[in-house]
């Protein structure tokens, strides 16, 4: 391994986090409140749980993250009142497409994150950490 | 195409919010010579005059078609530099907002070098992304000219008031018999000395008189559907079960106040005799003549400041009004009965701003203010003679202690979060750890929520005297005139997108919409589905469904997202 990829793999598992309109806003008020989590965590924000394609999900495994975490907006969508139900649907996909790559399914963990559930999301994060780390790396490449 | 694109990365130091955690000449070392990045700066702060100027200036003479701004979360400044981009030249979509600040510096300030190596994964996602944007045009949506305004205290009142005036329609919840909250219980008010209840008298007949507002007593919000520009509120009239009402809005103002904190039990005496709350004081400051209670004449009055306010572990904020209102207090004291000796007991005067002078003038009428250190409030007892001793350590002549006797105490109270589960339920109203309403940033958008369209006024928001809860509330009007004013409004041209050539008809997507913004069109001799912009909310909802992956969100296509996690990934990909 290069140095890089050992300061990181040192640095304990890469999660991507897909936020959204909801969580985005929650993740934002820990950092306001200074709350700390790994920085190994990255977030990319979408609107809306229900457009998140499970493709993206094997895609960021298969690029190098160790998992992947749906910050969802639970029963407090804005946009759709089922969203609850499609966001369990994209979820049960995605670990179906993980599980035929030969990924375990526990890489990716999806919870609802309210707009100012910043200490459920710190808890998450250091769970899915510590659920990652005992998986180890995905030695992707 | 990367090649042929020109893009600005501008990182911000924010001060020292991002700088003092994050290497922010490590991070443009790291991203100058991406692919496409033209230009990358440091500013001290990005959002500046400045460096705005600076930007535009880029824009024009380096040719750019893309810009990348690292800095604060995008709720705060999204529009801000889509402005610099329009007013540059540059359409405003072909910018990303790249958050290291609350996402990135902020939650990482115990760890300088993770938090640098994230903010580097973090612009070069966002410079991936730029590589694939587009110009986009905005979608206009029709909003309806009406405002419900929950709350009928001073706040709300002033903002129906208000609303109506510009000529919107507007409907007044309040949850009482009785218009009015706080105000209209008060007599002789800071900073003028007007009559709280005569205000309220007045406002309320001013909104009473206008013909385009609709005010229920005894009412509650119940239930909100729709979306930003068209929701519909359901009102419930005259309590359990009541009478269900169904009004269209554009906005909401939430104007549902505060409430007075309850001292514990035996909390400095309270309970004994002659030991009362600010609110209850200023109920017996209503009566005509010299100032007596349970009918024998007040001598002396001693407060104590601070109760419930700036308590560590409890309520934690300063509750803003209370030094003046009591301060105001004993100057009306002091006009009707000049011989009442009265003491001030405190940790910190804060009669801020215009009301020092009260502060000043009470003094001068011979109260006597005394500072008393943060851990040792003062002691009270009853005396056999029905009176009471307050015993205190005076900080000036170093920890004296003094015993004063006094006819009255007064508990300065502050204020509290009202228990307001219902409404917050219903409008998903986002409250901070304090337990008021929050707004989305208090400088920049101090009366928006997040929330699109409901906006919080008054002293729900955080405590606040009555002039500050009226400025908040014509904020609220303001930002709901330029909501609603003009009977339209620009919503963001992030829609789905269908690729007809990828597309073979079959309604998957159409059903998934439940705001039947897909139809169907026939193209080149062939069925595909069509997006209707104006009608589309742009939550993707239709693009994970589409076995035929042709359907895109903008701003967020397959293409952008993909490329952003080879972006974070960059370090460790082979
Ligand atoms: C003892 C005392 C003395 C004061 N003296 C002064 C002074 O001298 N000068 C000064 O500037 N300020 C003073 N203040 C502060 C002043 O009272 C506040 O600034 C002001 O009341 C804030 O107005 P508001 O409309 O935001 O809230 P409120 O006055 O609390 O009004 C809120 C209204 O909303 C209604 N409501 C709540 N929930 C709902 C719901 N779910 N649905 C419908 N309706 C609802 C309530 O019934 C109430 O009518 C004093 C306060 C107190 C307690």
């Amino acid at each position: 391994m290069t140095n890089v990829e050992e300061t990181i793999r040192e640095a304990g598992p890469r999660i991507l986090v897909f936020s959204t309109d909801i969580s985005g806003p929650g993740i934002d008020f820990a950092g306001s409140l200074h709350l700390h989590y790994s920085p190994e965590v990255d977030v990319i924000s979408m609107p809306c749980t229900s457009g998140i394609k499970p493709a993206w999900v094997l895609h960021a495994l298969q690029r190098g993250f160790d998992g992947v975490f749906i910050a969802a907006d639970g029963e407090e969508c804005a946009y759709l009142p089922d969203c609850a139900q499609r966001a369990s649907r994209i979820a049960a996909d995605a670990q179906a497409l993980l599980t035929q790559n030969g990924y375990e399914p526990q890489r990716l963990k999806m919870a609802a994150i309210c707009s100012v559930c910043a200490e459920h999301f710190i808890r998450y994060m250091h769970d899915f950490s510590a659920t990652l780390a005992e998986l180890g790396s995905t030695g992707s490449g | 195409m990367s090649e042929e694109r020109r893009i600005g990365v501008y990182v911000c130091h924010c001060g020292g919010n991002i700088s003092d955690y994050v290497d922010v000449a490590q991070v443009i070392g790291a991203v100058e010579d991406e692919p496409g990045v033209v230009v990358a700066r440091a500013a001290m702060f990005t959002c500046s005059d400045a460096t705005q100027q600076e930007i535009i200036d880029d824009i024009r003479e380096q040719e750019l078609d893309g810009m990348v701004v690292a800095s604060c979360s995008p709720s705060l400044h999204t529009e801000t530099f889509r402005e610099v981009a329009r007013r540059a030249g540059l359409n405003p979509y072909e910018y990303t907002q790249v958050n290291i600040r609350e996402q990135c510096s902020w939650a990482h300030t115990d760890d300088r070098e993770g938090a640098t190596r994230k903010a580097i994964r973090l612009v070069r996602a966002g410079i991936a992304r730029t590589r694939l944007s587009a110009p986009l045009e905005p979608v206009t949506v029709e909003t309806v000219p009406k405002t419900l305004v929950v709350g009928g205290g001073v706040a709300g009142l002033r903002a129906a008031f208000g609303l109506a005036e510009i000529g919107l329609e507007v409907f007044l919840v309040e949850r009482e018999a009785e218009l009015g909250g706080q105000v209209g219980n008060l007599g002789a008010i800071y900073p003028h000395g007007n009559d709280g209840r005569a205000l309220i008298a007045r406002l309320t007949r001013a909104v009473g008189e206008r013909p385009n507002i609709t005010v229920f007593t005894r009412a509650e919000l119940v239930e909100k559907s729709g979306s930003f520009g068209n929701y519909q509120a359901t009102v419930r009239v005259g309590g359990e079960p009541g009478e269900r009402i169904q009004i269209d809005v554009g906005s909401i103002v939430v104007a549902t106040g505060f409430d007075s904190y309850e001292p514990e039990a035996g909390e400095l005496g309270y309970g004994i005799e002659g030991v009362l709350t600010l609110p209850e004081f200023e109920q017996l400051l209503n009566q005509d003549g010299a100032l007596t209670f349970n009918g024998k004449p007040v001598e002396s009055i001693a407060y104590v400041y601070c109760v419930g306010s700036r308590q560590p572990g409890g309520h934690e904020y300063c509750s803003r009004y209370c030094c003046s209102t009591a301060v105001h207090d004993s100057l009306r004291v002091a006009e009707h009965s000049p011989d009442v000796r009265q003491y001030h007991l405190h940790r910190d005067m804060r009669t801020y701003g215009k009301n020092e002078l009260l502060y000043s003038e009470s003094r001068e009428r011979g109260s006597l203010y005394i500072r008393f250190a943060d851990g040792e409030p003062p002691a009270v007892e009853k005396l056999p003679d029905g009176r009471l001793r307050v015993t205190v350590r005076d900080l000036l002549t170093e920890g004296e202690e003094l015993a004063i006797e006094s006819d009255l105490l007064v508990l300065v109270t502050g204020m509290v979060p009202r228990q307001n589960e219902e409404l917050t339920g219903v409008l998903k109203l986002p409250v901070g750890k304090d337990g008021f309403f929050n707004e989305i940033h208090p400088k920049l958008r101090p009366v928006e929520t997040v929330v699109d369209g409901v906006l919080i006024a008054g002293a729900c928001q955080g405590p606040k005297s009555a002039s500050e809860s009226v400025t908040s509330a014509l904020a609220a009007v303001s930002q709901s005139a330029a909501i609603l004013k003009k009977g339209s409004a620009e919503l963001d041209p992030l829609v789905a997108t269908v690729d007809p050539e990828k597309c073979s008809w079959c309604g998957t997507c159409q059903e998934a919409c439940p705001y039947d913004a897909i139809g169907r069109l026939a193209l080149n001799g062939k069925q595909v589905a069509a997006v209707e912009a104006a009608v589309c909310k742009g939550c993707g909802g239709c693009v994970p469904v589409c076995a035929e992956e042709a359907i895109d969100l903008q701003g967020y296509t397959d293409a952008q997202v993909r490329a952003m996690i080879d972006g974070l990934l960059q370090e460790v990909a082979r």
